[in-house]
């Protein structure tokens, strides 16, 4: 049914969705827990720069990523000859490319969630010996099970479908960077390739459409779990 | 044994409270917005405080002068809050054993849940109880966690007076088994009648006294707090003789002895009485063939014209206070002055049965 490529393309597209989500959860968890709990200066600036990848063209977050984690580049130059990590070109560049995009809307309703925990609760969990740690760990983390859940599907969505910033930052090199929405704009391009993209376009449906279903399915257990 | 020295300022509000209180119920008492829940945070370490100490045993969880500050979770303090602040996302097991550490000590649980009547509700979440249950749990959460000393913050106010009746035995039971201090909000005097051992009064930040039930119960300023209909003396003695064809029990107090409704209590029970203010009577001379069951000798040492109709006068009867509203004319006529030596009339069916006194034997 799909061709070697294709598939190539598609295991490309959940591997990177993947370690995109690796990268972005602890992040967006912490970030998220800052905005929502804690006053510091520089909170505006944080919310700003967290959001920017939201508002700014995907190809100047791309270009952005180029410059900064680029061969070249102020990081990138220093990750390369301290640790050896190159993301520049690489299917992890795609990772990390689809990981800032998805960072603003995982961001959001993990926010929303830790700001509906209510503090009060936590106040008693420290009553009861809990540390600061242990009180995120086991209170205010489990409930905001629900926006913890809505901001990994939205990010995978996003991450899967991610294609500006991409192939501004990592460019489609088949097997390596070329996604399944760039493996479906190179089939474009190409006349008399549209069954193929065509099919690609029906599987990448079929993988949302199955994303959002678990997410409602995992959702609705966690409310009976709660209100059992 | 807990010593409370705590100042502290918030916006215009100001809190100077010190007091100590050892094993045993001390009673908190006060309008609302006096600083009462203010100062069970202070204690718990939920509000900055300006200065001060707070020690328990000797071991001290805040003192401003040696920079100690232990965060709240190295407090040991148990608190069973108003709310109840019960986690909606664990059962009632694991509610009342999240104080209790990594391993649990299934034992304590079951001794616990056996106390406050919960093994029935053990795998329930907490939605699913009732308001009385639900303050149960909170109350055996509270004491799982071991603490060195428990603070509630009026755990009955928000349920109604049936359940109120239902959840303070357990509060007894566990105040005779506890055997730590464990401080009281409340603001009303059947729970500190029945609760405590000593009451702290604030008012508008500062303690306006301070001392045992029966000293601070009897003064009449509380009356403000209590509401005048609710306002009166407490008296202690001890049952003597029971009636049991009448219903009645006996106390002798050492002015003499009151006969009140029995409450169950054996012979010689340490027991505590509220006599409210608007139930005595005065008389200048013994009365005779009256249907009231008691009248007590007592001397008038204060007559203090209050608002409107009323003048409360106050008694000693047998160095326990004795307080008593009259009306302006009944004050007039009986031509009562400080010093008179008067009889306390008070009917036994006005009165509510003694309550056994904590600590003392049964």
């Amino acid at each position: 049914m799909l061709t070697p490529a294709e598939w190539q393309a598609v295991g490309l597209s959940l591997q990177v969705a993947a370690l995109a989500l690796v990268i972005v959860l602890p992040l967006a968890v912490a970030v998220a827990w800052l905005l929502a709990r804690k006053r510091f200066p520089g909170k505006v600036l944080v919310d700003a720069l967290v959001h920017l990848p939201l508002v700014m063209p995907p190809v100047v977050t791309g270009y952005l990523l180029l410059v900064l984690l680029g061969r070249q580049g102020v990081v990138g130059q220093f990750l390369d000859e301290t640790f050896g990590i190159v993301f520049a070109f690489r299917w992890t560049g795609a990772a990390v490319a689809a990981g800032v995009m998805a960072l603003p809307l995982v961001v959001r309703p993990l926010r929303l969630a830790f700001e509906s925990v209510d503090p009060r609760l936590e106040q008693a969990a420290a009553t009861l010996g809990a540390s600061p740690l242990r009180v995120f760990l086991t209170v205010t983390l489990p409930l905001a099970m629900p926006g913890l859940i809505a901001g990994v599907i939205l990010g995978f969505a996003k991450s899967l479908g991610e294609f500006g910033a991409t192939i501004t930052f990592v460019s489609s090199i088949p097997g390596e960077t070329r996604t399944l929405s760039l493996a479906i704009q190179t089939l474009l391009e190409i006349p008399g390739r549209e069954d193929a993209a065509l099919r690609l376009t029906l599987i990448a449906v079929a993988i949302s459409v199955a994303a959002l279903v678990a997410s409602e399915l995992v959702v609705r257990r966690l409310r009976r779990d709660v209100h059992a | 044994m807990l010593e409370v020295d705590i100042h502290l300022r918030q916006g215009d509000f100001r809190l100077d409270a010190a007091f100590a209180g050892s094993d045993g119920v001390t009673a908190l008492f006060g309008r609302s917005g006096a600083g009462k829940t203010t100062l069970l945070n202070a204690i718990a370490g939920l509000v900055r405080v300006d200065s001060g100490a707070v020690t328990v045993d000797g071991v001290a969880l805040y003192d401003s002068v040696r920079g100690i500050d232990l965060p709240v979770h190295r407090r040991r303090v148990g608190y069973v809050f108003q709310d109840t602040r019960l986690f909606p996302h664990l059962t009632v097991a694991r509610n009342m054993t999240y104080g209790a550490g990594r391993r649990p000590d299934r034992q304590a649980l079951a001794h616990m849940a056996s106390l406050l009547d919960l093994e029935a509700h053990l795998t329930r979440r907490p939605d699913n109880l009732s308001g009385g249950e639900r303050q149960r749990v909170a109350i055996g959460r509270a004491m799982l966690s071991r603490p060195r000393v428990l603070l509630m913050d009026e755990p009955l106010t928000a349920l109604d007076v049936a359940l109120r009746a239902e959840i303070l035995p357990y509060i007894e039971r566990l105040r005779d088994e506890a055997g730590i201090a464990i401080v009281y909000v409340s603001h009303t005097v059947e729970e500190v009648t029945r609760l405590a051992e000593r009451v702290v009064f604030l008012d508008a930040g500062q303690v306006a006294a301070a001392g045992t039930v029966d000293d601070v119960m009897g003064q009449p300023d509380l009356m403000a707090v209590t509401g005048r209909s609710a306002g009166g003396a407490i008296l202690q003695g001890v049952i003597d003789e029971i009636d049991a064809d009448a219903g009645l029990a006996r106390i002798a107090m050492p002015g003499g002895t009151v006969w009140a409704p029995d409450g169950g209590w054996p012979r010689g029970t340490t027991v505590r009485l509220r006599l409210r203010a608007r139930d005595v009577a005065l008389a200048r001379a013994a009365p005779q063939g009256t249907s009231i069951a008691n009248a007590l000798p007592a001397t008038v040492m204060a007559i203090e014209a209050g608002e409107g109709a009323v003048v409360t006068v106050r008694l000693t009867f047998g160095a326990q206070t004795v307080l008593a509203h009259l009306t302006r004319p009944a004050v007039a006529a009986l031509e009562l002055a400080e010093g008179h030596q008067v009889w306390a009339l008070v009917d036994a069916v006005a009165l509510d049965p003694p309550v056994r006194l904590s600590g003392a034997p049964a």
